[in-house]
């Protein structure tokens, strides 16, 4: 009789390769693509006649996630793709396509006064967060929501929180001095400063083992609505491309910004449901981590980009309020389907329903 | 403790509205002289008193509105030029 090892074992935690099983075809985006994918790298891709469905590019379920798999080949390996997708120019003249579509949406939810103010850098963004009116999803989540619910925050989360952290990284090299400095000193920390059992990514994997939750990376790439793929696509968007070197810093800027009060409320949903310390470590960890992420993003890596590149004050602002604006929008998402009693994943989650207590 | 004792290569630096940052070799120890325990090289600290997690900074005082320089003030304090941000609203 074969007995599994239980959970509580010490073994050093296993940080598995990341392998992504490409996720069911959504529409004509993700047929175009996964199927030149699973032929040889460079099979052409045709896109003159690709559209943006009716609710645009940003809750294009079929779009976003076109696109996600698209970055993904920068992360991980797809199971049945070859590794040369990643730079094969028919690839890379597909995602184009599809960030033109994403791009034009991001700038449209972009008012232009929200871009001032831009000879201190560190004091607008403080202004751009103080003011921000996002929807009270942690709010919600703290004091009402259900145990499925909480579920479907943490799944939607995974699609970013299980590589927490990397798309900024792609932004190390494209900065100096004082800038660098002040994000590595922030990705340090996101890292488990040396020790892999304290990295956010796997903290977050702990969480999601702990709730029941499938936490092996791309998991639940079936489920995730476009506008859930849409936060992610636009750190990898930003991040992928130098230009945009000033809009990933103000990305990771209003994220740290706006992290450290819903992530207490996160965890205090979970101790109201019961969970414990292995559960909430996540968000407990972050509570202290971005209090101190979000001064050194702010002041030391902001404001020390806009005083190096002062022509990228605009961008740096622009990346602040698109990341804004998009959390804004996936977190309506969540409440309107909740008020109406739906779910606001697409489609079942096997592995959360066998873990209802 | 006297500022001799300090160990080389600490630096506190409060910044604007919010905690001070603690960076390089040093602990923390409560008042009966045991140590805090640490979970990164680099702590803030609350300076706006409303933290639950005392004397480390959670965030709190984005909520309080708290204001500060992050710089030494003088005296008498100057006021601190943070100008209200102009009425700007998400586009739909």
């Amino acid at each position: 009789m074969s007995v599994s090892a239980p959970a509580s074992v010490s073994a050093p935690p296993s940080h598995a390769a990341r392998c992504v099983v490409l996720p069911g075809m959504r529409g004509p985006w993700t047929e175009r693509l996964f199927s030149a994918l699973l032929q040889a790298p460079g099979t052409d891709i045709e896109v003159d006649d690709l559209a943006v469905g009716a609710h645009g590019a940003l809750q294009d379920h079929d779009l976003q996630l076109a696109l996600y798999v698209a970055y993904e080949l920068h992360y991980a390996t797809i199971e049945g793709v070859d590794d040369r997708w990643e730079w094969s120019p028919s690839l890379l003249g597909f995602r184009q396509t599809a960030e033109r579509h994403f791009d034009r949406a991001v700038e449209e939810l972009v008012p232009d006064c929200a871009l001032q103010g831009t000879t201190d850098v560190g004091g607008a963004l403080q202004r751009l967060v103080g003011g921000d009116e996002g929807p009270p999803l942690s709010r919600f989540v703290e004091a009402r929501a259900t145990r499925e619910q909480v579920l479907e925050h943490v799944i939607h989360r995974s699609a970013y929180q299980l590589k927490e952290a990397d798309p900024h990284s792609w932004a190390i090299p494209r900065l100096s001095g004082a800038a660098k400095a002040a994000l590595l000193e922030i990705q340090f920390d996101e890292y488990g400063e040396g020790k892999p059992e304290r990295m956010h990514s796997f903290l977050f994997a702990e969480t999601m083992r702990g709730l029941g939750l499938d936490a092996s990376y791309g998991a639940y790439l079936e489920q995730l609505p476009g506008i859930t793929l849409a936060t992610v696509n636009l750190m990898s968007g930003f991040a992928l491309h130098r230009r945009r070197r000033g809009a990933i810093v103000g990305h990771l800027a209003a994220f740290e910004m706006t992290s450290s009060i819903p992530n207490r409320r996160y965890g205090n949903a979970l101790r109201r449901l019961g969970y414990g310390p292995d559960v909430t470590d996540f968000y407990d960890e972050h509570v202290e981590a971005d209090a101190v992420h979000e001064n050194i993003a702010a002041w030391d890596l902001a404001g020390a980009l806009a005083r190096a590149e002062p022509q990228l004050a605009r961008e740096i602002l622009f990346g602040a309020y698109a990341l804004l604006a998009l959390e804004g929008l996936w977190a309506e998402r969540l409440l309107d389907c909740w008020r109406e009693g739906a779910s606001s994943l697409l489609g079942p989650v096997a592995s959360a329903e066998h873990s209802v207590r | 403790m006297s500022s001799s004792d300090t160990p080389p290569g600490v630096t506190i630096t409060p910044y604007r509205d919010g905690p001070y940052l603690v960076r390089g070799s040093f602990e923390v120890l409560d008042q009966d002289g045991n140590q805090i325990p640490l979970s990164r090289r680099t702590i803030a600290l609350c300076r706006c008193g409303k933290s639950r997690m005392r004397p480390f900074c959670d965030g709190t005082h984005k909520l309080a509105g708290f204001q500060a320089p992050g710089r030494a003030e003088e005296l008498p304090g100057p006021p601190d030029a943070n100008p209200g941000a102009p009425e700007c609203r998400r586009a739909r």
